[in-house]
């Protein structure tokens, strides 16, 4: 069996990440390159919106990382409560300004589509409205860690925090079928399979991948970061003690 | 019990009943939350009389009618209730006879629901411009 106490330790962590980060960054290229070589130049122009459709090919992938960078904070976030896991903590933590990027990059791309698509850049519908609170999520997140000079004490105000928030992800999801929203229902992940055109999905799917190996790089560098500053904390509580 | 063990039934129990608690709390307040209603729901539950609200259905085949200036008029339906809707002002691209639309306006005691604001809805399914035109062509076309 694997050790899993193996990743918790910070040396090894960043031994096994610095070996596997160039593959990461070549895939991310590849990934982010085809799609949206695929996204500008190849896919067709939509039957209804023309070639506004294009605006989906950011939009989605990016409201699906919005979320999916959540979970995984979530998750680090409980392993570091439980377990109090080193890396699991620093995972959280360099993942929140990520997330927050995707879910920004998610509401703009959004408001600029529905304007001309919906004919409004922003109304206070379920889906709109519960995206932007996981926003603000994010940002108190961030608050926490920057108002909180004490990492321990930080980091478990933070992951309680993120444990709460993760509450929004279903309700996210689910919105546009509970309720009466202006955004339509999930494409991708619904039952029944894609609601999106074989043509298109080239596209979307490579850039969906490529995102989700670009958070991984983004993370690596972060966590590396943030392990270094903590080590440097360390050594300095050390010698002050001496 | 190890204490980290207490603190997985901790973190778990919370969190299970923050969703819970949130989830019986949004649906209470389904009221407030839905974005529309439809011509059903307004036929069988009422609505405002005293402030604008938003109704959503089909712009029904055959009923849209250009008016003098850019003023338009045309049926909103679910497919069993219709409610007649007029609007003055620039309609959204999408905007066309079987396309889903939203209305915000006013329901006047004539039965005619006058909006301020016409939105576009707009279905999950995105498919090429050129597959279409070859459904069509060839009869098998479902959609609008």
């Amino acid at each position: 069996m694997v050790n899993l106490h193996r990743f918790a330790n910070p040396t090894w962590f960043v031994k096994i990440t610095t070996a596997i980060l160039p593959w990461v960054v070549g895939i991310t290229a590849l990934l982010m390159g085809y799609g949206f070589w695929q996204a500008l130049f190849v896919s067709p122009p939509d039957y209804q919106m023309g070639e506004a459709v294009r605006i989906m090919y950011v939009h989605v992938p990016a409201a699906y990382m919005a979320m999916m960078v959540y979970g995984a904070m979530a998750v680090a976030s409980a392993v570091a409560l439980i377990w109090r896991h080193p890396v699991a903590d620093v995972a959280a933590k360099a993942s929140a300004p990520i997330g927050a990027g995707f879910t920004l990059l998610a509401l703009v791309t959004g408001m600029l589509w529905g304007q001309p698509m919906w004919g409004a850049f922003w109304v206070w519908d379920a889906r709109l409205t519960s995206v932007l609170i996981l926003f603000f999520i994010y940002l108190a997140y961030i608050g926490i860690w920057t108002s909180i000079d004490d990492p321990l004490r930080a980091g478990r105000a933070a992951a309680i925090l993120a444990l709460v928030g993760s509450v929004n992800l279903p309700i996210i999801h689910y919105s546009v079928d509970w309720w009466n929203t202006l955004h339509q229902p999930a494409s991708l992940l619904r039952a029944g399979g894609p609601s999106v055109d074989a043509g298109m999905l080239p596209a979307l799917l490579s850039l969906v991948f490529g995102y989700t190996t670009f958070y991984v790089m983004v993370l690596i560098w972060r966590m590396h970061r943030e392990l270094v500053v903590r080590r440097i904390r360390a050594l300095q509580l050390l010698h002050a003690q001496e | 019990m190890t204490r980290k063990r207490q603190r997985m039934i901790f973190v778990v129990a919370g969190v299970a009943a923050l969703t819970v608690a949130t989830l019986l709390v949004l649906f209470a307040l389904e009221d407030s939350i839905v974005f529309f209603r439809s011509p059903t729901q307004i036929v069988e539950e009422g609505f405002p009389a005293d402030r604008a609200f938003r109704v959503g259905g089909l712009v029904e085949d055959g009923t849209l009618e250009r008016l003098e200036g850019n003023t338009v008029r045309f049926r909103v339906t679910d497919l069993a209730e219709a409610v007649t809707v007029t609007f003055t002002g620039i309609l959204p691209a999408l905007f066309r006879e079987g396309q889903g639309i939203i209305a915000e306006g006013t329901l006047g005691p004539d039965g005619v629901f006058v909006a301020t604001n016409i939105l576009a809805k707009h279905d999950e399914t995105y498919m090429p411009a050129e597959v279409v035109d070859a459904l069509k062509a060839a009869g098998q076309w479902q959609g609008e």
